[in-house]
């Protein structure tokens, strides 16, 4: 999708975020109970109830919980009776929303529900990780999500783009925020090496959140939401599986996904980067060019809180939030999936002007 | 709140799947000490070998011999290996370029320490003593400091291919079923069924998993249940479960606890399988010790009157 206006058009925006805290395990809570609390914020800030939602869309993995069909059981948190229009996607829900926005698009509906979640506790997420790899050449070696990572921060260290310093940087930077949902805050020793180059600072908490996000189209839009964030562009990319095909220390599907999001017609306040780990926030930064003047990941970003399937949503969230605060007029929110960034989405979202 | 039950959930997966003309002659070669890459159109030579080119989508299948020696392109130190992983000594993940191709291959490096790798080292394929036709038929790489080897033809042919592989998984859990599943479970150790109820629309829900489905709010009023109930719907089953020790055929059945305003799951014994009808009065059998009703069994009494069950269908 191009950010030019087509004519006729519908303008979309993020009316409302909610977000789970982010904790390490919750044994104590099934999904569906987990997530409840969110729905019940997201809802709560518009108004609306689930009966007037025209479309539900979800994101979250099977793998995570170890089950099959496990997110018809979170259905039961947005009352799916009478019936709803409803549809799922098995990964992190910043695709549900962008199925969401298309929805809308076409005129099916003028409001939408978009959630996701995971609990990454019940599992050893580096080995859960695993099975989204080839099945023929690459998970029968079991290399799990940190081990690939660090593969990707030294092709970036060999290439001088950045060194182990820099890199810590980051990991500090984004945990001084004061995000209230983030499981990491403050000060927290870099560590030892997980799989070197890569530290424990440089890789993110492994916990279980949630998150959801309302949209609207046009004047519906402005009702819900004094201030909208609207959705100038979205656009998602996907690279080769094989690692060995890619330049790791790029990511050209990102900045094409940014280009047809129109994220370079103008710079953006704000860039909410979806980078679990240190070393893939320069890859970022590099694909997008983003200068000092943006702001990145005030919220902490993955590396403060990275609940699986909900963190990328989350960025795009965060990104709304501030717009809705008059924290940011132009921002971008970016969302990852697969090994060393193999797929990304882009957002442009923007406040109308004050 | 009380502790909520945990218990080991292990997910095992023997995924078998068929390989195409690319990967066959890839894997087979493994197995007989050959390396294959394909080319694509523009000459570039991909090990490991694809069916499609990742940039222009377009099948190839021009298969080349290329090097068991090759140059690592990037590394990462793995201190601690992992169940599953190539070695099970502190190792090097590595992406090797072998000798003849444009792209890289991901595997381990066995080295003495992170002192002895860096991005550009020469290195070459160590054999797995025993090779099926799998990526694993590389047992790992080595430092290697001689020169290149040489790359022939090759068409790819071999007696006997692989056409399949066997991808084992296993991924352990400790599976927890929540507050209010972990309610329920311990009260059917006691030999009671408890429900709980929404707050909104006033259904109980048996098992209760914490939320009404109808209104999307959290229940948490506890409701006790049964025991008796009423068979709703049922099917007949004739296919013999892996390690369930039921004789086929056997009745499943939707029964609706007294109390309860949504049936439950359960089997049917006590009566042969061509006589269980909908509107069966039954009630929980526990055998000795069972933290939960083995099966559901005629009460004796008259069948139900359809209109005090059809809305729980
Ligand atoms: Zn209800």
């Amino acid at each position: 999708m191009t950010s030019e206006a087509s004519p006729g058009r519908r303008e979309i925006a993020v009316v409302a975020f909610a977000q789970s805290d982010t904790l390490r395990s919750t044994a104590e809570l099934s999904e569906v109970e987990m997530l409840m609390p969110v729905l019940h914020d997201v809802l709560a800030q518009t108004g609306l109830k689930t009966a007037d939602i025209g479309f539900t869309c979800s994101g979250s993995c099977d793998y995570l919980a170890g089950r099959a069909f496990s997110f018809t059981l979170a259905l039961d948190g947005v009352g799916a009776w009478p019936p709803i229009s409803e549809s799922h996607v098995e990964t992190d829900g910043a695709w549900a929303l962008y199925e969401a926005w298309t929805k809308l698009l076409s005129g099916d509906a003028d409001t939408a529900l978009v959630y996701s979640y995971g609990k990454s506790s019940p599992g050893s997420l580096r080995d859960v990780l695993t099975r989204q790899l080839d099945p023929y050449y690459v998970a029968p070696l079991w290399p799990d999500s940190v081990a690939l990572a660090a593969l990707q921060a030294q092709a970036l260290i060999d290439a001088g783009d950045t060194d182990e310093r820099e890199l810590a940087a980051i990991g500090a930077r984004s945990r001084t925020t004061d995000n209230p949902r983030a499981q990491l805050k403050g000060p927290v020793p870099q560590g030892d090496y997980l799989v070197r180059p890569l530290r424990r600072g440089d890789c993110p908490p492994i916990g279980d959140g949630a998150a959801a996000v309302i949209l609207a189209a046009g004047e519906r839009a402005r009702e819900l939401c004094e201030r909208p964030a609207w959705i100038r562009g979205i656009d998602h990319r996907i690279e080769a599986h094989s690692l060995g095909v890619r330049d790791l220390t790029d990511s050209p599907s990102a900045r094409l996904a940014a280009e047809r999001a129109g994220a370079f017609e103008r710079p953006v306040d704000t860039a909410e980067l979806h980078a679990p780990f240190t070393s893939q926030e320069v890859v970022l930064r590099k694909a997008l060019g983003l200068g000092d003047s943006t702001r990145i990941n005030p919220s902490g970003g993955a590396l403060a809180a990275n609940p699986m399937m909900a963190a990328g949503l989350a960025r795009i969230g965060e990104a709304a939030v501030r717009i809705h605060r008059g924290e940011s007029d132009r921002a971008l929110a970016h969302a990852t999936s697969g090994p060393c960034l193999q797929q990304n989405l882009v957002a442009v979202l923007e406040g109308d002007p004050r | 709140m009380p502790d909520v039950l945990k218990a080991p959930l292990v997910v095992e997966f023997p995924f078998t799947r068929s390989l195409g003309p690319v990967q066959s002659a890839f894997l087979t070669g493994l197995r007989e000490r050959v390396v294959l890459g394909v080319r694509t159109r523009d000459g570039r030579t991909l090990v490991p070998p694809v069916e499609y080119d990742p940039v222009t989508a377009e099948e190839i299948r021009d298969l080349v011999h290329v090097g068991a020696t090759g140059t690592v392109t990037t590394w990462a130190w793995n201190h601690e290996p992992r169940r599953g992983q190539p070695l099970d000594t502190p190792f090097a993940w590595v992406l090797v370029r072998l000798d003849g191709a444009d792209t890289a291959l991901l595997h381990a490096l066995d080295a003495p320490g992170p002192d002895a790798v860096r991005t550009g080292m020469r290195v070459r394929v160590r054999w797995a003593e025993e090779r099926t036709g799998a990526i694993t038929d590389i047992a790992c790489f080595e430092p290697y400091d001689g020169d290149d080897s040489e790359v022939t033809f090759h068409a790819g042919e071999f007696a006997d291919p692989v056409h399949g592989i066997v991808a084992q998984a296993r991924l352990d859990y400790t599976y927890s079923p929540g507050r209010a599943q972990t309610a329920y479970i311990n009260a059917l150790a006691e030999r009671r069924a408890v429900g709980e109820r929404c707050p909104s629309c006033r259904k109980v829900y048996v098992p209760p998993r914490g939320a009404c489905p109808t209104c999307g709010v959290a229940t948490s009023e506890q409701v006790e249940v049964g025991p008796a109930g009423t068979v709703t719907t049922f099917c007949i089953v004739n296919i013999k479960a892996k390690n369930l020790d039921i004789e086929v055929p056997y009745v499943y059945a939707h029964i609706a606890l007294d109390g309860a305003d949504l049936a439950l799951h359960g089997r049917i014994g006590g009566i042969p399988y061509d006589q269980v009808r909908m509107g069966l009065r039954v009630e929980p059998v526990w055998t000795e010790g069972g933290r939960y009703p083995d099966h559901y069994r005629p009460t004796g009494e008259p069948d139900a009157d359809y209109e005090t069950y059809k809305e729980l269908l």
